[in-house]
């Protein structure tokens, strides 16, 4: 692999930050990163990570009367996110996130193989049918959804019409409905990375694993699956890390009755109106999330062979 | 990997050599991209079902009918709403793809002090939960017009741009991922190669890296676009006066009962998107 | 019922004061298929409906009226009355309008276009804690806002309204004295009542056998309606309505009685079938649910369209909730926003809204003025007996002590 081009940023120069930067920048490279990276850096920084700089110092503020920002700073909203109750639901927010991601692999690392392969001009557009029903409405998909899994909606009427069965299945408001609602809602995000990867895949590099020998799974695990690794990290990622936050699909398709930390931190900024604490919650998420996120990627998607 | 590399690089290339048929795999495979399709699709044509459903509620079918349709067609709010979700859409769209394969290039091929600072930061706009990001950018954009009206008299709105910019920021990321998936394991003999033949970094990038690149873009940019059209918590919050989006029309009307005409909305901007991608598929195909 | 319903919305087509088109919505919103309102109009009406003038109070003080319409396709079918003390030249020729969705006729912009000159641009919001977030965050640029009873209450708090102009809102003598000076606003000074309402149960009479006046056979369901029982997803509503129950008042704070109301919950959990606001109307309607916690508005719309749903007000006590016209501080168009309201509390503007929003209507003058629909009027659903507004509870704002109802709301609901 060849590793040309990886540049290291002068280590030990003389004159502080300024001068090296203005060094760096001024090297042909330097002005290369510096295109590629500043438009990334300037949204991020400006419309992004400053906004939420604010947000976080609202974290150490105090809920005055009413839900107005009371600037006595103070740590008492992140102890009180300590309590069982809270990270019960957090653990549980994970739990569901996790089940999907899972199963959004299973079901998408197949269908993204089967697109790879077809032939080349159907692949953008069944790469397009894929997004095709999720330009519609979130909200009317979501009660189509639910038409489909009511007591008296369509899958029941239809095993109840076949005999199968004699009271209806309780498929809506449940845990279950909201993985199904979820998985999904973010299929597309684990098929379009998984598909990115895959297409690039050599398959010639199959034939010639399975000429030497190699039955087809150890060619899947052995070969493919390595190679395609980043993909499935990628998707992983972009699967599992809404899912946690989400909050509109446990409202709806589990009847409110199944709880997730999206429903905890929305709760938090407009019902109970306590934004510090909306945000101390946010931040715990967050720093979780991202930790674990950074380290899934270092593993498993730096290829370095 | 048992096998050893040598081994199979030598065996790649004759396979390489041999004339291949591409088959789309066996039946199980085949019948799994169709069974995951009526999955995606099964709720979408209830979905379209149901805009022709002459009862107001969407559990019971009680007739057909075109008048949701004919409602639509007079819904000015849902209109002018649905063409602020296009503008931004595609706007944000194409700055974001953009941005992202940038960013995705840069983390990709370059190593640089604060990388890992830089990446992990790229990951909080995917991370964060929406509502925290709505109420910071709206308390930030707030702040910021009015210190620009106060130092250069110069007074902007939140609106269609807030709403643009928010959804950008929130988009990018996303891309520069998708982007990254496929610039993993990226052959750069193919590069060095067009170099060694004399062509420059532009046309080496433009000839080469580009097209090889492209799935992974169209991948990123269709992501971006599905995530502009469908927001509503950002958006709510990002937004000026008069400039309803389709989501934010819709989920307002849920206090009272959405009607069919929502559907019937869906339907149409369905059926455009499939009639596009129809068409421009057959006109690749005459090329 | 229905019947009834559909025989009232006719005649008043007839008479001119409704137009064709918002008859057709109104007979699609109670249910009926296309193909038999189809029918009906032809056997009724002949092709085009001229809408007559309606006979309105006509001599209130000077001022011409406006816009009698002609024919459907015309923007306003409403024949208003204009007051003389609004001075024109003060207008903008924008009003940014922030409101709940279908909460506002669509005549009343367009006449209040013809009227005025002033292009009406409407934004719509779904929750109060949503609006709050928006203006607290800093956004505006809106002029006239409708919040709920108690987040005026929190609004004024926090300094966000702007003091009504009586000199401006002459109209404010339409308003009926019942529904002035609530706790929250007591000499109204910073909003103007525009529509009210009660949260109650809606059932199936038949199904149940029996009438119902408590909150026991809600939160101790019979067989009948265990599993098919639907409570809002509200915190201060659900837990509100537990505390009634045990003769607390909807705003008690003790941790005592506080604890009780979970427990009451928690008891009735294993029969909800779900919390939901915005579904419990389609569930009763599929037959998912027998019983639903529900509001007014949406309890009227769903008996309209199933035989047999019966609401009810608890005896031992029901919220009362009023949504109200204010202006948030810092508003662009000051007087345009208090031409506005003026506007709205006209009778025949009350009254287009009432008949189009189905909720009760504050305005005094258009009800004596009979501009109501008797239907509505005579509905004790929507217009309750003074007996039982006496019994009925406001939901105030609990200041600090949110996070008590907040704790219990997410134990209860993650137990």
């Amino acid at each position: 692999m060849a590793i040309a081009d990886r540049v290291e940023a002068p280590a030990e120069e003389p004159g502080g930050l300024p001068a090296r930067l203005l060094r760096a920048i001024r090297t042909r490279t330097g002005l290369q990163l510096g295109g590629l990276l500043g438009p990334g850096a300037f949204w991020l920084i400006v419309f992004f990570l400053l906004p939420l700089a604010v947000v976080f110092a609202y974290s150490f503020a105090t809920r005055g009367a009413y839900g107005t920002i009371k600037w006595t700073l103070t740590l008492e909203n992140y102890r009180q996110f300590a309590d069982w109750l809270y990270v019960k639901v957090f653990l549980f927010s994970l739990l569901i996130a996790v089940l999907t991601t899972v199963i959004c692999l299973v079901i998408g690392y197949p269908f993204a193989y089967v697109m790879s392969r077809a032939p080349r001009r159907w692949r953008n557009g069944l790469l397009i049918l894929v997004m095709v029903p999720f330009w519609t409405n979130f909200l009317v998909r979501t009660y189509a959804i639910m038409l489909l899994l009511r007591s008296e909606g369509l899958i029941n009427s239809f095993l109840r019409s076949i005999g199968l069965i004699d009271q209806p299945l309780n498929l809506l408001y449940t845990p279950g409905a909201v993985v199904l609602g979820l998985v999904y809602g973010y299929l597309p995000f684990m098929i379009l990375p998984l598909y990115a990867s895959i297409e690039k895949f050599d398959f010639s590099l199959v034939e010639a694993a399975q000429d030497l020998g190699a039955s087809t799974r150890r060619v899947f695990l052995r070969v493919m699956l390595p190679l395609t690794m980043p993909g499935v990290v990628a998707g992983s990622i972009l699967v599992f890390i809404p899912t946690v936050g989400a909050f509109v699909t446990p409202d709806l398709l589990g009847g409110g009755k199944v709880v997730m930390i999206g429903n905890l931190i929305q709760q938090q900024f407009l019902t109970a109106r306590h934004w510090p604490f909306g945000s101390a919650i946010s931040f715990v998420l967050m720093a979780i999330v991202l930790a674990s996120t950074l380290i899934y990627f270092r593993s498993g998607g730096e290829r370095t062979v | 990997m048992t096998t050893s590399a040598p081994a199979l690089e030598k065996a790649a290339q004759t396979a390489a050599a041999r004339p291949r048929r591409i088959r789309l795999g066996p039946i199980v495979l085949q019948s799994h991209l169709a069974l995951t399709f009526i999955f995606l699709y099964a709720p979408i044509l209830i979905l379209v079902i149901f805009s022709f459903n002459a009862a107001r509620q969407q559990t019971v079918w009680t007739g057909f009918t075109f008048d949701w349709y004919a409602q639509m067609v007079q819904d000015a709010k849902a209109i002018n709403a649905a063409k602020n979700s296009a503008i931004i859409a595609v706007i944000s769209t194409a700055v974001s793809t953009v941005i992202g394969t940038l960013t995705a290039l840069a983390l990709d091929r370059y190593r640089f002090r604060g990388r890992t600072a830089f990446e992990g930061a790229m990951y909080l706009p995917i991370i964060v939960p929406e509502i925290v990001m709505a109420i910071a950018l709206l308390v930030f954009f707030n702040f910021g017009f009015g210190l620009l009206e106060q130092w250069t008299k110069i007074q902007l709105n939140f609106g269609l741009g807030t709403i643009t910019v928010a959804h950008i920021a929130f988009s990018f990321p996303f891309v520069a991922v998708v982007v990254r998936a496929r610039l993993a394991d990226f052959d750069r003999r193919l590069e060095e190669a067009a170099k060694d033949l004399g062509a420059n970094e532009w046309q080496t990038f433009r000839r080469v890296t580009l097209p090889l690149l492209m799935p992974g873009i169209l991948a990123g940019a269709l992501l971006a676009f599905t995530l502009s059209i469908d927001d509503f918590v950002i958006t709510f919050f990002t937004a000026g006066v008069g400039s309803t989006t389709l989501p934010l029309e819709i989920y307002g009307r849920v206090r009272r009962g959405v009607t069919p005409e929502v559907n019937a909305i869906s339907t149409v901007l369905l059926v455009a998107s499939i009639a596009l991608v129809l068409s421009s598929t057959l006109l690749q195909r005459k090329r | 019922m229905a019947r009834q319903h559909t025989q009232l919305l006719v005649r008043a087509w007839l008479h001119g004061s409704i137009s064709r088109r918002e008859l057709i919505r109104r007979l699609a919103l109670a249910g009926m298929s296309m193909p038999a309102i189809a029918a009906l109009l032809a056997a009724c009406g002949g092709s085009s409906a001229e809408s007559q003038p309606s006979p309105t109070g006509s001599d209130q003080g000077s001022g011409g009226t406006v816009g009698t319409a002609t024919s459907e396709e015309e923007a306003s079918t409403l024949n208003v009355t204009m007051p003389d003390y609004i001075d024109r030249s003060k207008l903008s020729s924008e009003l940014h309008l922030y409101n709940w969705s279908e909460y506002l006729s669509p005549d009343v912009p367009n006449a209040f276009e013809a009227a005025y000159g002033v292009r009406v641009i409407e934004d719509t919001y779904a929750s109060n804690e949503d609006l709050l977030a928006k203006l607290q965050g800093g956004a505006s640029g809106y002029d006239v806002i409708v919040p709920s009873d108690y987040m005026v209450g929190v609004m004024i708090q926090l300094g966000m309204l702007e003091p009504l102009d009586t000199e401006i809102i002459q109209s404010f003598a339409n308003i009926d004295p019942a529904n002035l000076g609530a706790y929250y606003d007591p000499d109204n000074t910073y909003s103007m009542p525009y529509l009210w309402g009660t949260t109650g149960v809606l059932y199936d009479v038949n199904l149940l056998g029996e009438e119902l006046d408590s909150w026991e056979p809600v939160f101790h369901p019979s067989s009948e309606v265990q599993g098919k029982l639907v409570m809002l997803d509200d915190q201060r509503e659900v837990i509100g309505a537990a505390l009634m129950s045990l003769g607390y008042s909807v705003n008690e704070t003790s941790d005592e009685a506080l604890q009780k109301a979970k427990a009451v919950l928690m008891e009735q959990k294993p029969y909800v079938t779900a919390y939901s606001s915005q579904n419990n109307d389609d569930m009763m309607l599929g037959g998912e649910a027998v019983m639903a916690h529900m509001w007014t508005g949406d309890a009227l719309l769903t008996a309209d369209q199933k035989e047999g749903l019966k609401y009810f007000l608890p005896k031992e006590g029901a919220v009362i909730w009023q949504d109200n016209l204010a202006v948030p501080k810092g508003a662009p168009n000051l007087y345009t926003a208090m031409a506005f309201i003026d506007f709205m509390n006209l009778p025949e503007v009350a009254a287009a809204n009432a008949n189009f929003v189905w909720y009760a209507s504050p305005n005094k003058a258009a009800r004596d003025q009979g501009l109501i629909e008797d239907w509505i009027l005579n509905n004790p659903a929507v217009y309750p007996s003074e007996e039982v507004i006496n019994r009925l509870q406001w939901i105030e704002d609990v200041g600090d002590d949110i996070s008590k109802y907040d704790r219990i709301w997410t134990e209860f609901k993650t137990a």
